[in-house]
C-alpha cells in the first residue's frame, strides 16, 4: 500500500513536469472554432486536408457563431484560434472587438448556402405554406382576425384557422431555442419578412420601431412552438413519432432522412438542392469562415487549408461538401471567392 | 362468581393479526414494485441502446481484385501514387457492363473514400504486394452499409432513399457473388473521429479519456489522501477546520460546469496552458473529484478503530509511524473505492470540458498530455448530433463501450473492497 502511494506521488510529479515542458512548444495544427451549422462541412474539409497533405488534421470546436467570434477576437497570438466559422456575416461590433485586441487583418470566405426547412412526417400530407401563414401560426401577437388595427395574443389553434386550405391539425412546431443561429436566421427570413405584409404591423414601423421589432420577432410561448434543443436528429425522430408535428431544422438533415420526412413548400417553393442553389427557396442563408491573415505562415498549413476548402473537389457541385448537404454557390461567385481566399484579401473595416 | 370471559392479550393480538400481516405484505409489495420499476427502466434503456448499437460492431466490406500495378506504383515514391484509381479500377472490373461517366461515378461510390488510404497503408507497409492482382476486402460506403443492415428500407420509393434502385441491384449482385459481407468492425476500435461513419472510431476518444483520467488520478488521489489524513489525524478542532470541512462538503455538490468555468479562467487564461489538451481536462476533473475522494478517505480513516492507534502508540511508535504503518494501510481499501468511484464520475463528465475546448472534432489519436483530445462522452454527444444515419448505431455502440468501462471500474471498486476490507 505504501509503495502504491509512493508510485502515485512519483507519477503525479512526472505528469506535471512532462506537461509543463510540452506546453511550452508552439502549435503545429490549425485551430478552428465557431458555428455548429458550418461544423459538419468544416470537419469534412479538415479530414480530407489531414489525409491528403503532410499537415496535421485541424482541430475544430463547435462553439456557435457568436462564441466563435468571441474566441477569435480575443487576441492575435498563436494561442487564439486561426479560423472561425459563421452562419452569418461578421458584425460591426465584432470587427471592432477584434481590432481592439489587435486582430485587424481578417479574411472572409463565403463557402455556400444552407437552407432552413420546415418538414413533417411522410405519414402526413405535405404542407403548402406561405411565410404569412408561418408568421400567423408562430408569432406571439398577430393582427386581430376580426379585422381592425388591434394586435391580439395569437388565437390560432389549428393550421386550418390560419389558412382554410391547410389541414385541421393542431399547430405543433418543433424548433431550435433562441440561442441558436438557425432560429435567428429563421426569424429574420420568415417572420420579419412576413410581418411587414400586415398593415397594422407595418404602421408600427414608423410610430414605434421597438414594438414593431418585438411583434415581428417574438415567437409564441403558449405551447404551439416547442423548443426542441439544438439536436436536429432529435427533432427528426420526434417528427417520425408524431406525424402531426412540424419541425424546423437545417437542410442536411432533410437530405439524410428523405425516406422519413418531407419538406413543406414555402411560398410555393420546394426545399430541394436546386431551388436553394438558384435562390428561389426563400429561407436560405450564406455560410462563412474568417481567417486571421497574421497567422498564415506562423501556423503551418493555413494557406493549404484554404486551397482545399475552395477547391472544386470540396465545394464544387459534385464535391464532397455537396454530398454532406452544403448548397454550392454559382460557379463564377466560387471562382471570385477562391481567388480572394488565395490572395488573402482582408475585409475592409469601412465596409461597415 | 360468574366469570366474565377475559380477553387475553393473545386474543387481542390474534384479532388484529390478519390485518397486520396484510399490511406487512403490502409494505413488502411496495418495495418489490419499486425495484421492479427501476429494473424495467434499466432494461428498457439498455435494451434500446443494445438494439440500436449492436450492428455497429460489424461493417460491410467489399472484396475487390486490386491490381498493384508496378507501372502505377513507383517503389521509390509510394506516398504520392494514385490509390483512388486502383480502387476505382477494382470496382469497375466487377461491373464491366457499366459505362458512361455518371454511372461510373455512382458505381465508384459503393466503396468508402477510406479504401484508397487503406491500400496506401498496405503497400507502404508491405511493398512486396506490388505485382499481380490480389483479392482485398475494402470498406463499403456508409450508405451501402446502412442498406445491407436494413436501416435504409427497400420499400420506400426510389426518390426518397439515398440508395437508388441501380445501386441496390449492384449490391444484390455483389452479395450473390459472395463479394460483399459483414465483417467485424476493427476500424471502430482503431481509428479516431471521422466525418465518414465507416471510418469513424473511438480510439481517439478512449485515449483522450485515458490521458485525462491519468492526470486526474495522479493528482487527486495523493492530494485527496494527504488532505484527509491531515484533517482526520492532525488538525485541531477549531473554527478554521470547521470552515474547511463545510467547504469541502459544499464543493462535492457543485454542478460540474462551474469547475469548467474555473478551469477556463485559471488554467487557460491565467496559466496559458494549451486549449483542448487532456492535461487541462485532467486538472479540471481533479478539482471536481477531489472533494469526493477527501470525503471517502476521511470516512475510511474514521472507521479504523482507535484501539489500533492506541496499541501502536503504546508500543512506542511515533504518530507518523502509527499512521503510515497501521492506520493508512487499513483505511486504504475504502480510500481506493472512493477514488475509483470519483474516477468513474470523471469518465462520464462532459460539461466542464466544454469550456476548455475539449468538445471538438479531433481526427488524430492523441499521443500525449498536451495533444488536442476529446473524451468518450463528448464523442457520443458529437456523433448523436451528426446528420448521417450510420452515426446512430455508432453512437449507441460508443455508449455501450462507455458503459462497459464504467462497469469495469465499479466492479474493481467492489473487488478491492471485498478483498482488502477488514471488519472489526
Amino acid at each position: 500500500m505504501q509503495k502504491l502511494a509512493l508510485t502515485l506521488a512519483a507519477a503525479s510529479l512526472l505528469v506535471a513536469t512532462a506537461a509543463a515542458t510540452q506546453a511550452a512548444d508552439g502549435r503545429d495544427y490549425i485551430s478552428i472554432v465557431g458555428s455548429s451549422t458550418v461544423y459538419p462541412f468544416s470537419t469534412a474539409v479538415a479530414e480530407q486536408f489531414g489525409k491528403s497533405t503532410k499537415f496535421k488534421t485541424p482541430k475544430i470546436e463547435s462553439t456557435g457563431t457568436g462564441g466563435g467570434f468571441k474566441l477569435f477576437c480575443s487576441g492575435a497570438g498563436v494561442d487564439t484560434p486561426d479560423i472561425t466559422n459563421a452562419s452569418r456575416p461578421i458584425k460591426k461590433t465584432e470587427v471592432e472587438a477584434c481590432a481592439k485586441n489587435g486582430v485587424t487583418q481578417i479574411v472572409e470566405v463565403k463557402v455556400g448556402y444552407d437552407g432552413i426547412v420546415m418538414a413533417n412526417s411522410k405519414k402526413a400530407p405535405q404542407l403548402k405554406l406561405s411565410r404569412k401563414d408561418i408568421f400567423l401560426a408562430l408569432a406571439k401577437e398577430v393582427p386581430s382576425p376580426e379585422g381592425g388595427d388591434k394586435l391580439v395574443a395569437n388565437p390560432y389553434k389549428t393550421w386550418k384557422d390560419v389558412n382554410a386550405s391547410l389541414p385541421a391539425e393542431k399547430i405543433e412546431v418543433l424548433g431550435p431555442p433562441p440561442t441558436s443561429g438557425t432560429r435567428d436566421a429563421f426569424v429574420e427570413m420568415v417572420m420579419d419578412h412576413a410581418c411587414a405584409e400586415f398593415a397594422p404591423i407595418k404602421a408600427l414601423k414608423t410610430t414605434d420601431e421597438k414594438k414593431f421589432k418585438a411583434v415581428c420577432q417574438t415567437v409564441r410561448e403558449d405551447g404551439a412552438y416547442i423548443e426542441a434543443g439544438e439536436n436536429d436528429n432529435l427533432i427528426v425522430q420526434k417528427l417520425e413519432a408524431n406525424p402531426k408535428s412540424v419541425g424546423i431544422f437545417g437542410f442536411s438533415f432533410l437530405d439524410q432522412n428523405g425516406d422519413k420526412i418531407q419538406a413543406s413548400l414555402i411560398d410555393g417553393q420546394a426545399a430541394d438542392f436546386k431551388s436553394i442553389a438558384d435562390g428561389k427557396y426563400p429561407v436560405s442563408r450564406p455560410l462563412f469562415f474568417y481567417v486571421k491573415k497574421d497567422h498564415v505562415g506562423k501556423i503551418p498549413g493555413i494557406a493549404e487549408f484554404l486551397a482545399e476548402f475552395t477547391s472544386d473537389r470540396a465545394w464544387g457541385e459534385q464535391g464532397y461538401l455537396a454530398e454532406k448537404g452544403l448548397i454550392p454557390m454559382p460557379k463564377n461567385e466560387q471562382k471570385a471567392m477562391a481567388a480572394d481566399a488565395k490572395a488573402l484579401n482582408v475585409i475592409v473595416s469601412n465596409k461597415f | 362468581m360468574s366469570e366474565k370471559p377475559k380477553i387475553s392479550t393473545m386474543d387481542r393480538v390474534n384479532v388484529g393479526l390478519a390485518a397486520r400481516y396484510r399490511k406487512e405484505r403490502r409494505f413488502k409489495l411496495f418495495g418489490l414494485a419499486a425495484i421492479a420499476a427501476s429494473l424495467l427502466f434499466l432494461v428498457l434503456l439498455l435494451g434500446s441502446i443494445v438494439a440500436k448499437g449492436y450492428t455497429a460492431f460489424r461493417q460491410t466490406e467489399i472484396l475487390l481484385d486490386i491490381h498493384f500495378d508496378p507501372l502505377v506504383l513507383d517503389v521509390n515514391n509510394l506516398a504520392t501514387a494514385n490509390y483512388a484509381a486502383l480502387v476505382r479500377d477494382g470496382v469497375f472490373a466487377l461491373f464491366p457492363q457499366v459505362e458512361g461517366r455518371q454511372d461510373k461515378r455512382i458505381l465508384g461510390k459503393l466503396v468508402s473514400t477510406g479504401a484508397a488510404y487503406q491500400l496506401q497503408d498496405m503497400v507502404m507497409n508491405k511493398p512486396e504486394l506490388i505485382g499481380p492482382p490480389k483479392p482485398i476486402w475494402v470498406l463499403a460506403d456508409d450508405e451501402v452499409d446502412m442498406f445491407v443492415k436494413g436501416h435504409i428500407s427497400r420499400d420506400v420509393p426510389e426518390s426518397e432513399r439515398r440508395v437508388s434502385d441501380q445501386e441496390a441491384a449492384w449490391i444484390d449482385q455483389l452479395v450473390a457473388a459472395g463479394r460483399l459481407a459483414l465483417k467485424f468492425n476493427t476500424t471502430f476500435f482503431q481509428a479516431g473521429d471521422s466525418r465518414e461513419p465507416e471510418l469513424a472510431g473511438i480510439r481517439g476518444a478512449v485515449m483522450g479519456s485515458f490521458f485525462t483520467l491519468v492526470v486526474t488520478l495522479a493528482l487527486s488521489f495523493p492530494i485527496g489522501v494527504a488532505a484527509a489524513v491531515y484533517l482526520e489525524e492532525f488538525a485541531p478542532q477549531n473554527r478554521w477546520t470547521d470552515l474547511i470541512e463545510v467547504n469541502i462538503n459544499n464543493l462535492a455538490a457543485i454542478p460540474s460546469i462551474v469547475f469548467g468555468l474555473l478551469g477556463l479562467a485559471v488554467f487557460l487564461n491565467f496559466m496559458n496552458l494549451p486549449r483542448s489538451a487532456s492535461l487541462v481536462g485532467g486538472l479540471v476533473l481533479t478539482l471536481m473529484t477531489l472533494p469526493t475522494i477527501i470525503i471517502a478517505s476521511r470516512a475510511s480513516l474514521k472507521s479504523v478503530p482507535p484501539s489500533i492507534r492506541e496499541a501502536a502508540l503504546g508500543v512506542g511508535a511515533s504518530k507518523m509511524q502509527t499512521i503510515a504503518h497501521h492506520v493508512l494501510p487499513l483505511a486504504m481499501p475504502g480510500m481506493m473505492t472512493g477514488a475509483i468511484i470519483g474516477m468513474a464520475r470523471a469518465l462520464g463528465e462532459t460539461a466542464p470540458l466544454l469550456m476548455i475546448g475539449m468538445v471538438a472534432f479531433i481526427v488524430d489519436v492523441p499521443t500525449g498530455f498536451s495533444d488536442p483530445a476529446t473524451v468518450l462522452p463528448v464523442q457520443i454527444y458529437l456523433w448523436a448530433d451528426s446528420p448521417e444515419r450510420a452515426f446512430v448505431e455508432r453512437t449507441s455502440a460508443a455508449i455501450m463501450v462507455l458503459l462497459l468501462l464504467l462497469l469495469a471500474m465499479n466492479a474493481a471498486a467492489v473487488f478491492l473492497r471485498n478483498k482488502f476490507e477488514r471488519r472489526w
